[in-house]
């Protein structure tokens, strides 16, 4: 190997490149640009204000938080059910100055002052809910509107009771606790505003009501069109953030207890800038109480920052005013962009090395013949993609269809066909249990069995989740193939864990391994991954000594053997190292070798491009998939091996005359099956000097079970 | 044809301005006195003359929340600078030009950048008070100095026994009405506020129209700030953050133009500066009390878009995702 080659192929194990991908999949994602915020904000407040994280002066400014966080998490719930409040900054003055003249002037007992300060909020959110929600106003204006009215009503209550107010003195300790007293040694709106945040995270992520407001949020229309009663979801949010905001007031009038003309102005623009900045986006169906919790740290801080710098309002406004529009840009930008700039570095090229391929001509084994074009033709354009091909002891035919059906071709003329099963997804590998059932590999979907009764059944669709993979590897993706061993034990590979099945040729452009062998127990239930890293795993057949298996790599161009039993188990041995195409199936012969499908034949261009996972990125990121360089899988053919990987024949239709694009193939009585995932028919070929009876039962489970079976 | 159904809602406000009017001629006293009449224009005409501003943005399915701020840091800067000794051409030149740019990034925000236009503008006025008030000058109210006596004209002038605001509130609306009738902007601007989809792919300039907009709205929301700074001899920087804008979002919805776009045009501004200089005058002569008159023009702004929405219903198949 060329030492620059050496570089490349180390570079791209060192550099983990395909994460970068994986974590723009995942939805916490989302917070991580805050926190981001958060820390730099934080960072840079603590170096410019040398005591600004000393305990007294947090102390005074978690109270103020508290409440502050209390807005927050209100416009965090309306902004997610795709509305927006405006009015929660006059709200909050509202429910200050109501609870200061209930209890000052009217001298109401406390609790039943609190009870109608909310009730006086959830007043003024039902007002822009009915607004909004029922009559469909437009939220911003209609909040704003109402943020002018209600703040006019502030003025005029302050008109005529801040004198009162300010005489009365209040003989409460329970009043003041709210305001001065701690819960487990933490302030009182710190502990009201973390309480109010974990149940709005529960109702939110855990309850109907919760789901529905993000689905209001989402897509109101689906919402409406599966039968959530938007309308009133709406309004209900408002009516919560009316409440929450005149909570805020209450707090913030135990605190103070005064009330001034100021009071709550200029909040809302705070706390909006507190909710998108957190990552609660604007238009809904994206937020939650963490996002307004990290948003209402940052704008606190930055704030207070300000105040302690002895900067005036003016600058607070400013640095608000361009905080809430950069937010704003970010998040409008990050939606819109996110899905086209995962797609562009989703595709994670590596360094792969393929050996020499064999020639395919002259005394070569691989050489090229016309062996392939006697095959006759079975359901021809009457089936569409029969990725596997495989005959009961009736001489019937199964094969799997695009359109996620098992379609049976009856014996013993095959002009005849019914759908076997319907099992949805794309039926790929199929094997046949001891008693009769089908088992099929699912892509999409996983392992399933077909009984004798048709009745079909989920044997797996997840296995052990890896402790280190960013994408969450549990669910099975792209179940390939598989075979069964003597104990019943079933194997079967997973081609790869970052595609889905119509992707599937992306894959190569990785050439990673990214998929894995995974065992499945019918006795225990339990599913286990095997074998990890394998690039794009494939045929799976057992071998006759039922101690291990041999197994396709597809785009590594070669075949192994793993042994789950017996003195060498756990070891993986090469069979044939170097072949030259792209592997698929493996069946077993009735001489007792193996039958090995090629998908495609190898091509220079692409072997050097293996090499290049630089050019394939950029080809990647640069060009539209159509035009991606894609390894050749139109031309392959079918090859003979033996267990030491000495190859004995190979059966070319060059040209694809009679039978265009192989997968599998399945030698019964005689003949040999061939199907192709991207087929339209199921190609039968007369074999000379084969075994008439030989079937896949029999070589697997015995003459008797077999004709128990039939 | 109903009789009522036939009319539009130009028609209905221009009607009850009339109403109110005959009302309150009828109870106070002293209202419909010539004097009365012209001062109760005049003291609207500035709100007229925003209210086209803002008629224009509306019309493009726009709206601009920063217009009054823009306006007042503006001119208040331009005044400081008269103060500092700056030749008064030179003075309005800059302020022009800083309200223009302002205007630019606003239309910039909203057609480049994606961000809905209510919002854009409403953290573009917080962030413009801010850099006006941090920056520029020190004090709330800044006062026209003696080299700045040019300008009072425009403001406290009389032209014929009419005041000079009164023309100018006209020359606004006639520019506002050519531009929408005849020129290739207005027309832009119309197709662009009434369905933006079907204008793009027709080719109109999307974009350009929409900073376009947000331009000419700083640029008339420049000329009514002279104007205000003329009348009073100041500029209280304050009534960038009052509810000042909301009375001018309060003309063009009573007047008629949509707040979904396309609809309506300077005639609809005229009968809603109407509708509510009457309104204002008349309680300001009974002396209401101003937070009592906020509660009554909040009122009335709510049920004009309550109207609005009712008559002009939001299209659920076209109306985007995230259209708050």
């Amino acid at each position: 190997m060329a030492v620059s080659d050496r570089i490349v192929r180390w570079r791209y194990r060192l550099v983990p490149d395909h994460l970068l991908g994986e974590i723009l999949t995942k939805r916490w994602v989302d917070n991580a640009i805050p926190l981001l915020i958060l820390v730099a904000v934080a960072a840079v407040f603590g170096w410019l204000i040398p005591d600004f994280f000393s305990s007294a002066s947090i102390s005074s400014l978690m109270r103020q938080w508290g409440e502050f966080t209390l807005i927050a998490l209100a416009l965090m719930i309306v902004m997610v059910a795709g509305g927006i409040d405006l009015s929660v900054g006059s709200t909050f003055a509202l429910g200050n100055i109501v609870a200061l003249a209930l209890l000052n002037v009217a001298g109401w007992s406390v609790p039943a002052v609190i009870a109608a300060t909310l009730a006086c909020g959830a007043a003024v959110g039902l007002v822009n809910g009915v607004l909004v929600g029922y009559l469909r106003l437009r939220a911003f204006l209609t909040t704003l509107v109402t943020l002018i009215i209600v703040r006019a009503i502030v003025d005029m209550l302050l008109l005529k009771y801040s004198v009162a107010i300010a005489a009365a003195f209040v003989d409460s300790d329970l009043w003041y606790y709210f305001g001065e007293g701690d819960v487990l040694g933490v302030p009182f709106s710190v502990a009201a505003a973390l309480a109010v945040a974990l149940v709005a995270h529960l109702v939110l992520t855990r309850t109907r009501p919760g789901w529905q407001v993000l689905a209001v949020g989402g897509s109101r229309r689906s919402a409406h069109n599966v039968g959530i009663p938007v309308r009133r979801v709406i309004c209900l949010t408002y009516v919560v953030s009316g409440t929450l905001a005149a909570l805020a007031g209450v707090l913030f009038a135990s605190r103070l207890g005064g009330a001034g003309a100021d009071t709550g102005v200029g909040l809302e623009i705070a706390a909006l800038t507190a909710a998108v900045l957190g990552g609660n986006s604007l238009g809904g169906g994206r937020g939650s109480a963490a996002k307004a919790i990290i948003g209402s740290i940052v704008v606190m801080i930055m704030v207070n920052g300000l105040v302690r710098l002895g900067i005036t309002r003016g600058g607070s406004s400013l640095l608000l005013g361009m905080v809430l529009l950069a937010a704003v840009a970010i998040d409008v930008r990050w939606l819109k962009n996110r899905m086209k700039f995962l797609s562009k570095v989703y595709v994670s090229p590596t360094f792969a090395e393929l050996p020499p391929a064999p020639p395919i001509e002259g005394a070569s084994p691989y050489a090229v013949n016309d062996r392939l074009r006697p095959v006759e033709a079975i359901g021809l354009d009457r089936i569409d993609g029969p990725e596997d091909v495989i005959l009961d002891e009736d001489d019937h035919i199964y094969v799997g269809n695009r359109t996620g059906d098992i379609v049976r071709f009856l014996a013993p003329d095959y002009t005849r066909q019914e759908v076997y099963a319907h099992v949805g997804g794309r039926p790929l590998g199929m094997a046949f249990a001891k008693d009769g059932a089908l088992l099929v590999c699912i892509g999409g979907m996983g392992l399933y069995r077909i009984t004798r009764q048709r009745e079909i059944q989920k044997l797996t669709d997840e296995t052990n989740r890896s402790w280190f993979s960013i994408i969450d590897d549990s669910r099975l993706r792209l179940a390939d193939d598989l075979d069964i061993a003597p104990d019943g034990r079933i194997f079967f590979s997973e081609a790869t864990i970052r595609y889905e099945m119509h992707e599937w040729p992306v894959d190569c452009l990785e050439s990673r391994g990214n998929g894995r062998i995974i065992v499945f127990d019918p006795n225990t239930g339990k599913t286990q991954t095997v074998l990890k890293n394998l690039v794009f795993p494939n045929g799976i057949c057992m071998t006759h000594d039922g101690r291990s298996f041999l197994f396709a790599e597809t785009w590594a161009c070669r075949v192994s053997r793993y042994w789950f039993d017996g003195p060498k188990k756990g070891t993986v041995e090469p069979v044939i190292p170097d072949l030259p195409g792209y592997p698929d199936n493996i069946n077993r012969a009735s001489d007792g070798t193996y039958w090995l499908a090629l998908v495609g034949m190898r091509t220079p261009a692409m072997d050097l491009a293996l090499k290049m996972p630089g050019f394939r990125r950029r080809m990647a990121r640069r060009i539209a998939p159509d035009e991606w360089m894609y390894p050749n899988i139109n031309t392959g053919c079918v090859l003979r091996f033996d267990e030491s990987g000495r190859v004995i024949e190979t059966l070319w239709d060059l040209g694809g005359e009679s039978h265009p694009m192989i997968t599998s193939m399945r030698e019964h009585r005689g003949h040999l099956y061939i199907g192709g995932i991207l087929n339209n028919r199921v190609g039968r070929l007369k074999l000379d000097g084969a075994d008439e009876g030989w079937t896949g039962q029999k070589s697997y489970w015995g003459q008797d079970a077999a004709r128990g079976r039939a | 044809m109903q009789g009522l159904g036939r009319l539009s809602q130009e028609q209905i406000v221009f009607g009850l301005a009339v109403l109110l009017c005959a009302g309150f001629a009828v109870a106070l006293p002293g209202f419909l006195t010539t004097n009365n009449v012209l001062n109760l224009v005049r003291s609207v005409s500035i709100l007229g003359i925003l209210g086209v501003a803002m008629g224009l943005v509306v019309i493009g399915r726009g709206i601009d929340l920063s217009l009054v701020a823009l306006m007042a840091i503006s001119v208040a800067w331009t005044l400081s600078l008269i103060q500092g000794g700056m030749p008064l051409v030179q003075a309005i030149g800059i302020g022009l030009v800083f309200s223009l740019f302002v205007g630019a990034v606003n239309g910039w925000i909203v057609a480049y950048v994606e961000i809905p236009a209510i919002f854009a503008t409403l953290a573009m006025g917080t962030l413009v008070y801010g850099f006006g008030r941090y920056y520029l000058f020190d004090l709330d109210v800044v006062y026209m100095p003696p080299a700045g006596a040019p300008l009072l004209w425009l403001g406290q002038g009389t032209l014929l026994g009419v005041p000079v605001p009164i023309y100018l509130f006209a020359l606004v609306c006639l520019g506002g009405y050519l531009f929408l009738r005849y020129a290739r902007g207005g027309r832009y601007l119309r197709s662009v506020g009434d369905n933006i989809l079907a204008a793009r792919i027709t080719g109109v300039p999307v974009r350009p129209t929409i900073v376009m907009q947000y331009v000419l709205s700083s640029l008339i929301g420049y000329m009514a700030g002279i104007v205000t700074a003329a009348s009073v001899a100041s500029m209280n920087t304050r009534v960038a953050i009052s509810t000042y804008v909301y009375d001018v979002i309060l003309v063009v919805v009573l007047g008629g133009i949509g707040l979904s776009g396309g609809k309506g045009g300077i005639r609809n501004v005229i009968v809603g500066t109407l509708l509510i200089g009457v309104l204002l005058n008349g309680m300001t002569i009974m002396d209401i009390q101003y937070t009592v008159q906020n509660v009554i023009k909040g009122v009335i702004l709510l049920t004009a878009i309550v109207i609005d929405t009712i008559v002009n219903p939001r299209d659920e198949q076209t109306a985007q995702q995230g259209d708050i």
